[in-house]
């Protein structure tokens, strides 16, 4: 097997790795029943198949130019899409979309342990 | 051969990034509440940063490698924005008057 067909071979994996972890995302988006927990399911599988795709770029294009860029992509997206993600959970959560079950927010079950102060009353806190 | 089966597969996997794409706009339009329809949004800005990475892998041009950067930072941005304006009311706050 010369180079240039280990080179297709890898490429073709990668794409096939990448759509799969996309098809997961989007199936959990749609499956999940919680907002919380639908974007647990879009931030992370679909940035794993996005940096399979730029992985699968940069065997293409090779170490210099579009390559690097790929790489580049590859760095933007880990520190992009769970800020995010975070930024939207903390909107969620600010608005009063309800938890699942008996999930809560960490200070909230902080303060309920301690000395049994009410939900609102923290939340209230928090924002100032 | 290989060069013909790779060829395939990277059609093949536009055609089921498009379809995911369609799937997410479900949730966009059905969700309960506005950050489910952000989060469907932030799910169909990275299937298209997938896409145009696709788009390059099959025509062999750099360029599409650079446009998908710039989606990832327009998706960004708006999704920044959009979780801001839900939580605040407006974009940019001022801390004290």
């Amino acid at each position: 097997m010369d180079l240039a067909a280990a080179e297709h071979l890898t490429i073709a994996g990668l794409v096939v790795v990448g759509s799969f972890f996309l098809a997961v995302g989007t199936l959990g988006l749609l499956r999940l029943p919680n907002v919380y927990n639908r974007m647990h399911a879009t931030s992370k599988p679909t940035t794993l198949g996005t940096a399979a795709m730029f992985l699968a770029g940069f065997v293409q294009f090779g170490p210099g130019g579009a390559g690097l860029t790929s790489l580049v992509g590859i760095a933007f997206l880990f520190l992009t899409v769970p800020t995010g993600a975070h930024m939207i959970a903390r909107s969620a959560q600010k608005i009063g979309v309800p938890f699942l079950g008996t999930v809560t927010w960490p200070t909230e079950r902080e303060a309920r342990g301690a000395d049994g102060e009410s939900a609102d009353e923290e939340r209230t806190g928090r924002e100032n | 051969m290989v060069e013909q089966t790779t060829a395939a597969i990277v059609d093949g996997a536009l055609v089921l990034v498009a379809v995911l794409c369609l799937l997410s706009s479900y949730r966009v339009i059905r969700g309960p509440t506005v950050p489910d329809r952000v989060v469907g949004l932030d799910a169909i800005a990275t299937n298209v940063i997938a896409i145009a990475m696709l788009v390059a892998l099959k025509t062999d041009r750099g360029l599409f490698v650079t446009a998908s950067i710039v989606l990832a930072i327009i998706g960004f941005l708006s999704t920044v924005t959009v979780a801001k304006y839900i939580t605040e009311g407006d974009i940019i706050t001022r801390r004290n008057e």
